[in-house]
Formats: C-alpha cells, structure tokens, sequence
C-alpha cells in the first residue's frame, strides 16, 4: 500500500531558480495492483519515486509506505522497499550471489534463510550459471536479473520500478515486464514509471499522468478512455498534457 | 546505527577493494617497492656513476706549460689526468662536455714565482659548473696547485731560518662527543614520521575516493541509499575501512623500510639497519603509531567528507590535491633542523604529531606534549 500525499520537491539552481521537480503529488497504490506513472522525460516520475524509495526528502507533504511514513521512518520504509532503476547500479567487483547476499545482510536477514531465499531466487530467474561471476563480466540482460535478484531478497510487499525497461533488449524487457506481473500475483503492491505508452496499455490497473511536476488525470485504463474520447492511450497523453 | 550493519558494509567494503587492482598498487605494491628502489636503487647507480667519474682520467689542457714547467710536471706525474694537445676553442670544448677542464699559466709563471716579487703569478682554472666530472677534475686540480704553493711557502720560509711551524700558530681540533647511533638516531627519528604520516595519507586517498566519488560515478550509490541501512552506518563502515587502509599502508612502508636497510647493499645502509633496530624499541614504534592513530583518523574523515562532495573520481581527485599539499608541509617541515617540539608547535596539526613521533623515537618521552598532541589531534 502507498499513500501520497501532496509530495512536493524543490530544487534550487543557481541559473534557473527555483525547480518543482515534484508538486503536490497525491495518490494511493493498493496491494496486487500496478499503478503506473506515466509522463515525458523530466515530468517528476523519478523525482516522485525517489521519494517514496526515501533516496530523496520531500520538501513539503509525505507518503506512507507499507504503512510507515516516508520523512518519519525511513529506515523501515526501505525495508519495505524493492527499489529497481537504471540508476541502481551493481558492484562490480562482487560476484552476483556476493552482491544479492550483501544487500539480504543489510535487511537483517538470518543467514540460513538468506541462503534458503538466494537459492530460490536463482533457481527461479535461471541465474545458477552465473552465480560466482564478477557483475562487471556480466551482459546487461544478466545484471538487470542480479539487480531484480537484490529487490526481492528481503521479500519486500511494496515494489518501485522507475524506468525499469529503458534502455533494454526487447528479451530483457520482458523478463521485466514478467517479473512484475508476478510480483502483482503475489499480492504486492507495485509503482512503476515509464515513457512508453504500450507498456501502460499492457500493465496497469491504475494509471497516473505527471507533467510538470503535477499528477494531471488518474484513473484505470478504461476510465481514462472514457474520460477523454481517445482509444489510443498515446492520444489521451498528449490530450492530458496539452491542456 | 546498528553495529552489525556496520561489520556488514565494512566486510563488503575489504572483499571490494581489495579485489581493486588499485587499492592493492596503492596499498601494498607501493611501499613496497619504492623504498627498495628509492634507497638501493638510486645510491647505488649513484655510486656507480661517481666511481667511474674517478677511475676516468680526465681530459684536461694546459695552457702556458712552457712557463711553468715544474707545476706541468707535477700534473703529468699524479696520474689523473690526460692532458691533450692545446687547441685555442678549450673553453667551447669544455661547454660541450668534450675536455673536463683547462689549466692557464700566467706568462713568465716560473720566473715571477723564483723572483718571489711584488706580482704573484696566477693560475686560471676553466670549469663548467654543475657538471659533475668537470668539477671534479678542478678539484683535482687545485689539490695539486695546493700542494705546489704548500711546498714553495715551506720552501721561503726555510730559506728566512723559521721553523715551519710558525705558518701554523694555532692548532684547532674538533672532537664529536655525540656518539654514531645517536647521530644516525637522530636523523632516522626525524625521517620515520615523516614516511609514517605521508603513507598514512596515500593508503586513505584512494579508498577515500572510490567509495564515495566513485561509487556515485557507478550508480552504486543509489543502490545502497535504497537498502535497509542507514546514512549513519553507511558512512561510519566506509570511514572505518579507510582508516584501515590507511593504517595498514603506514604499516607496510614501515616494515618495507626496515628491510630495506637490513637487506641493502651498502654498508652504510646496513650499519643504519643495525641503530634501527638498537634504537627503536618495538614498544617506541608502537607508540609513534598511537601518536599517528588521531591523525589517520583526520585524514579519513578529512578525506570521506571532501570526496563525498564530489559527484565523480576525477572531481574528488582534484579536490583532495590541495590536501595532500596541506599535510605533506608541515610533516616534511618536521624534518628541518633545529625545529623542536614546545607548547606552540604542539597544537599545530601534522607537524604536532610528526615532531614528537621524533622525539618518541630518538628515545625521550616527553609526557606532557604526548598528551597535548594526542588531545589537539584527537578534537
């Protein structure tokens, strides 16, 4: 479950002023449900998830995440917390189970059941062949199943996906695209932001559209059809942003 | 914060870095050779180059033989020279290196000299200065002109009826009181600190950098900033391990350093080996180390705070630039002669630290200072 509410972040830059990355963004994300944040390069979706993730502090308002607030109790948020981006990098120098062991560590895990939970990891997402190699000799499809690896280790119920698939080989991506299904069977709740408009299409129970640091239109996929006269999800964006 | 978090980032940290070729070029291989290379390497090609100067005759010109003819002789007959034939470009010969130096005879040299009038002959000497073999070659030369106007003053004085003790009338003699190991002690004490404190600086850079410039130039950074560990445990495990390396390098190069000198091959560098270990008790080195423990905390903190602020390895590089430069003045102004310990200098950083580490090893132990170093560092 995620709670926003009035999330709001202000950069401030010396040539430009003042920047609301994010403004008043309020929303909700339940269990076993995909809520998809959608908007253009620059729109405040990474701004947003970075706040929930608890990577950056709101300026003004919170969230609460798992049940636990955002400004107030961040540690236990992240524990909450699977947190996938292009940005999360690997340690290249640790091999793949070394770098998912890490980050189990890290949450808390007792060590026989982090074992028991590597184990089941990596017989599920096919990564035994290359379990004692250095991340940096990895292919980028493998990497991007280590980092997936490292945000389930802890079982976390809430899932943050910024941009997960950019960048990607159409395979690779759909491994993502799997990946999060399964997290949403499993009941967990997933945040997930993205340009493209056909994984919107494909994914979400709810859809969120950001401009301008601002949630502009919610709503499920049909009722965003409905409200805006438009089948095309690409036709209702740009009607959304354009107003 | 929560230790176990702490041992958790610092474990991973070492199986890290030292898999970084760099941390292991920087922390173990450096040391290690350079001291070897620095002290055997260098003095010993140092002394190849010296010692074929001298077997070399060197080539000189003497010009004017024929007016001094008793002198020309004494020059042929040393030995150390090959006089070649008289050619008027000498003084270009000896810029190009070609002729070491040339001798010049005042006309009518012998003739003045035996008359023993108003006008003393003259004796010109052309060198090149800097150049080592031609400096040589002209100190040669005014040995032998100094032996030959010894012999010709003995020689006038002889000739009046004085004993040749009257050109001496008052006989000094220096006599050294300090005995050789405190000499060598001394120096070595002023020397260790300095190596001590300029690794502990070198074995902290580049950890300093890579965990935090670096990993935000990776994007690990943002990994670890979404994991269950907080902020607090997260520096204090980096800084930890950067003390560690820190440490350990200044470890290392000490124990490079004293093997170095046991192993070298020069007799000189082994007889400094044998005070090194006559000198410095196992529990004075120790001590020194206790003394550089606050200080290689500063250079960690110093070091994880300046690198943090950089947003890659490069930029953090030319932040911590200037530092190395603030640390290594006032521990090599440590080294300067006739600069103590008091009260003033002991709240100056580095060189506080430095100055009584010199102190510890050259075997006092001045209490009071030890205590206020260790607090100014310490704050």
């Amino acid at each position: 479950m995620i709670e926003a509410q009035g999330l709001t972040k202000i950069f401030k830059d010396k040539k430009r002023g003042e920047i609301r990355a994010a403004d008043g963004v309020s929303f909700k994300a339940q269990p076993g449900q995909i809520y998809g944040l959608l908007g253009a390069n620059g729109a405040g979706k990474t701004t947003t998830l970075r706040m929930l993730a608890t990577i950056l502090q709101p300026t003004a308002g919170t969230a609460k995440v798992a049940g636990y607030d955002v400004v107030d109790d961040p540690e236990k948020v992240r524990a909450s917390v699977g947190f996938l981006s292009t940005a999360t990098a690997l340690y290249g120098r640790l091999t793949a189970k070394e770098f998912v062991e890490y980050f189990g560590r890290l949450f808390g895990m007792e060590e026989a059941a982090l074992q028991k939970r590597i184990d089941e990891i990596f017989a599920r997402l096919e990564m035994n062949e290359f379990r004692d190699r250095r991340c940096e000799k990895l292919s980028t499809g493998m990497k991007q199943k280590v980092s997936i690896a490292r945000t389930l280790v802890h079982n976390p119920p809430v899932m943050i996906f910024d941009e997960p698939t950019i960048g990607l080989d159409v395979m690779t991506a759909r491994t993502i695209v799997q990946f999060i299904r399964e997290c949403r069977a499993q009941g967990k709740t997933v945040i997930f932001s993205t340009h493209v408009m056909s994984e919107v299409e494909k994914l979400c129970d709810t859809i969120g559209i950001i401009h301008n640091g601002k949630l502009l239109a919610e709503g499920t996929l049909p009722q965003l059809r409905e409200r805006y006269g438009e089948q095309d999800m690409e036709e209702i964006f740009v009607k959304v942003v354009g107003e | 914060m929560k230790l176990k978090n702490i041992a958790v980032v610092y474990n991973k940290e070492r199986t890290d870095m030292l898999r970084d070729r760099r941390t292991l070029f920087n922390m173990l291989l450096f040391p290690l050779i350079m001291f070897p290379l620095i002290s055997t390497g260098f003095s010993r090609l140092e002394s190849r180059f010296r010692e074929k100067a001298r077997k070399e005759a060197a080539q000189i010109m003497v010009l004017g033989a024929e007016q001094a003819p008793e002198l020309a002789g004494k020059l042929r007959a040393s030995g150390k020279f090959e006089i070649v034939p008289t050619e008027p470009d000498y003084k270009q010969r000896i810029s190009d290196k070609k002729l070491r130096a040339a001798v010049e005879f005042s006309p009518g040299f012998e003739q003045a000299l035996r008359g023993a009038g108003a006008q003393a002959p003259g004796v010109t000497l052309y060198y090149y200065e800097t150049e080592m073999r031609s400096e040589m070659a002209v100190h040669s030369l005014e040995e032998i002109v100094g032996e030959y106007r010894k012999d010709v003053v003995q020689g006038r004085v002889a000739g009046h009826g004085l004993p040749a003790a009257a050109l001496t009338p008052v006989v000094t003699k220096e006599q050294n009181v300090a005995s050789a190991e405190k000499v060598s002690g001394v120096r070595l004490g002023a020397i260790i600190p300095y190596f001590i404190i300029i690794f502990c600086l070198v074995g902290a850079l580049h950890p300093a950098m890579d965990l935090t410039a670096g990993e935000k130039e990776r994007g690990t950074l943002e990994t670890i900033l979404a994991s269950a560990v907080s902020r607090g445990e997260l520096v204090m495990a980096k800084f930890l391990f950067v003390l560690t390396t820190s440490l350990t390098t200044a470890v290392i190069s000490l124990a490079s350093y004293s093997l170095t000198l046991k192993f070298a091959p020069s007799a000189s560098a082994r007889g400094v080996a044998k005070d090194f270990t006559a000198h410095f008790s196992l529990q004075s080195v120790l001590m020194v180390f206790v003394m550089v423990l606050p200080l290689a905390v500063l250079f960690a903190a110093a070091l994880v705070a300046i690198s943090l602020i950089a947003r890659s390895y490069k930029e953090a590089q030319s932040y911590t630039g200037p530092i190395m430069m603030l640390a290594i003045v006032p521990a090599i102004a440590s080294i300067l002669p006739g600069i103590e310990l008091n009260a003033k200098l002991a709240l100056i950083p580095i060189l506080n630290v430095s100055l009584v580490s010199k102190e510890i090893l050259s075997g006092s132990l001045p209490w009071g200072s030890i205590a206020l170093v260790f607090l100014s560092t310490s704050f």
